[in-house]
């Protein structure tokens, strides 16, 4: 339990453009935040984005994570979200 | 692991369906703040609840922001005032001090209500009781952030009738204290018959004297997802609509238990309940009266709501039992009229009477809710109503409520204002026969029979 504490989900969702994926990746590199899963595709021109993330390694308060990528979300023209992982497990497992 | 369809889903009932948590509510008992002196209890109220509740709503708003799910509410229940204040106060004016005290204590911790401003008079009242009944139009008056409940009547013991009949003049006198405002007040009082000691819900939230020290209780809701959900199953039979609302009570209750556990757990305070509740808001999209068209009804009111009603709320609880490791509070279908889009329209349609509101509240909880009537109704009126709706709740042993909102200066035809999660209304009429020689009657109508059931 405490490991998936320390996961998150983070969705990408907007116009699908160049280096979504690499500029969302190298945020993430920089803050030392693992990557432990993507997924994407895209409906009807927008582009659907998912990472299942460990940051047990990260060197920032999750408020702080979760403002940043935000605002990098506005600087490409997508909306970014992290989330920790427990909502969705509780909701979808039994 | 998680898929990114399940996320989706996750986030569409966030975003687009208004999934929220409700309110969590942190019950704070003040049995050890007792004093005979009323400045000294209230330096020792205070004291207490901004001490335990310091951390409440910045833990609600880390929580929201981790996972990206909106806590509407942070709240606070305290143990009933009548029981707290009785040996220090000796006049209405001490418990409105009282009042006041708890008022700087919620804007000091920062939630939007406390509830607690309570006299337990379901079989008799003492003096104080009293007292505290008397000083709540002053209390609702001269605070933003109390709300006060009266327990008038339960199962086991009643109805407390001499308690209702003041009750019927107390809410006009509300009423009247805050005419300014269309009759606020008295959206923020409720009479009750089988009061539960952890509900969250406001205004019938106190911290019951069975209660440990401090607890947190959660309530979930969710009508916007349940709708949601219907409308993928336009004409389906029953089993099938039944297994639909189960699956969603399910997963909004999920969330709910999970906030409730990281509340507790952040807080350090012991979990209570989960109140599995479908509460609705003015926002468009989050009303029970929706549900009930999606299920098939022209308007909330028409025939048939009653059957609609009391199968959602059933499914409702089962399919949160599971969800949830306690359950407790009021947990059913809210019908409040002027917190609920669907309901105002149903109303103004003139598919919604006060009469058939009374019908839908015995299969449902809580009761006749934000109801807005003339403010020339007479006292014994509003009594002869309260007496009704406690009389389902004392046969049906269930839980029912009265918050009617007389306001003053207003007739049928007219709209009442109240803001923000308390919404606004249309008068409703009322049955203008009278009750006066029925409710003037003193003393207490028995507990009922408990065999013989039809």
């Amino acid at each position: 339990m405490e490991e998936n504490r320390q996961r998150a989900i983070i969705t990408v969702v907007g116009h699908d453009t160049v280096g979504i994926i690499a500029k969302v990746c190298t945020y993430l590199a920089d803050n030392n935040i693992n990557i432990l899963d993507i997924s994407q595709t895209i409906v009807s021109g927008y582009f659907n984005m998912m990472m299942i993330t460990d940051l047990s390694g990260k060197n920032k308060h999750f408020a702080d994570i979760s403002s940043e990528l935000e605002e990098l979300g506005k600087e490409i023209g997508v909306l970014i979200k992290i989330q920790r992982e427990d909502i969705f497990d509780e909701m979808h497992r039994i | 692991m998680i898929n990114i369809n399940e996320v989706n889903e996750t986030n569409e009932m966030i975003q687009k369906e208004n999934l929220d948590v409700r309110t969590i509510t942190m019950g704070i008992s003040l049995m050890n703040r007792i004093d005979s002196d009323v400045d000294r209890l209230c330096e020792r109220v205070y004291d207490k609840i901004t001490k335990k509740a310091e951390k409440l709503v910045s833990t609600g708003e880390a929580i929201e922001a981790e996972y990206g799910i909106p806590i509407v509410n942070k709240r606070i229940s305290v143990t009933p005032i009548g029981l707290v204040g009785a040996s220090a106060c000796k006049s209405p004016e001490d418990f409105v001090k009282i009042a006041h005290t708890l008022d700087r204590a919620a804007k000091q911790t920062g939630v939007n209500f406390i509830g607690g401003y309570t006299a337990l008079v379901a079989k008799g009242m003492t003096d104080e009781e009293k007292l505290l009944i008397e000083s709540i139009p002053e209390a609702l008056n001269s605070t933003d952030r109390i709300m006060s409940s009266v327990v008038a009547g339960s199962t086991k013991t009643g109805i407390n009738m001499d308690a209702v009949r003041l009750m019927g003049d107390i809410i006009l006198k509300t009423a009247e204290a805050t005419k300014d405002r269309d009759s606020l007040g008295c959206t923020k009082l409720v009479v009750l018959c089988n009061a539960p000691d952890d509900n969250p819900f406001m205004a019938g939230a106190f911290h019951g004297v069975t209660e440990p020290d401090v607890v947190i209780n959660v309530g979930v809701s969710g009508p916007g997802v349940v709708k949601k959900a219907l409308e993928k199953t336009h004409g389906a039979d029953f089993r099938t609509l039944c297994e639909t609302i189960k699956k969603t009570a399910f997963k909004v209750t999920r969330v709910g238990e999970l906030v409730a556990q990281e509340a507790s757990r952040r807080l350090g305070v012991p979990f209570g309940i989960i109140d599995l509740s479908l509460a609705p808001t003015p926002a468009i999209g989050d009303s029970v009266a929706d549900i009930l068209h999606e299920i098939g009804e022209e308007y909330a009111g028409a025939p048939g709501t009653t059957a609609a009603l009391a199968m959602l709320n059933d499914q409702v609880k089962k399919g949160g039992i599971m969800a949830a490791s306690g359950v407790g509070g009021l947990s059913g279908a809210f019908i409040p009229v002027s917190e609920d889009q669907g309901m105002i329209d149903a109303a103004v349609a003139g598919a919604l009477t006060l009469e058939k509101l009374e019908a839908m509240t015995c299969v449902c909880s809580v009761g006749l809710d934000m109801i807005a009537i003339p403010g020339d109704t007479p006292a014994t009126t509003i009594a002869g109503i309260l007496a009704d709706e406690l009389a389902l709740g004392m046969v049906n042993q269930k839980t029912t409520a009265a918050r009617l909102i007389p306001v003053i200066g207003k007739g049928v035809g007219d709209h009442a204002e109240f803001g923000g999660l308390l919404g606004h209304a249309p008068i409703m009429p009322v049955n203008t026969f009278s009750c006066a020689d029925f409710v003037n009657r003193k003393g207490r109508i028995p507990a009922p029979i408990h065999s013989f059931k039809n």
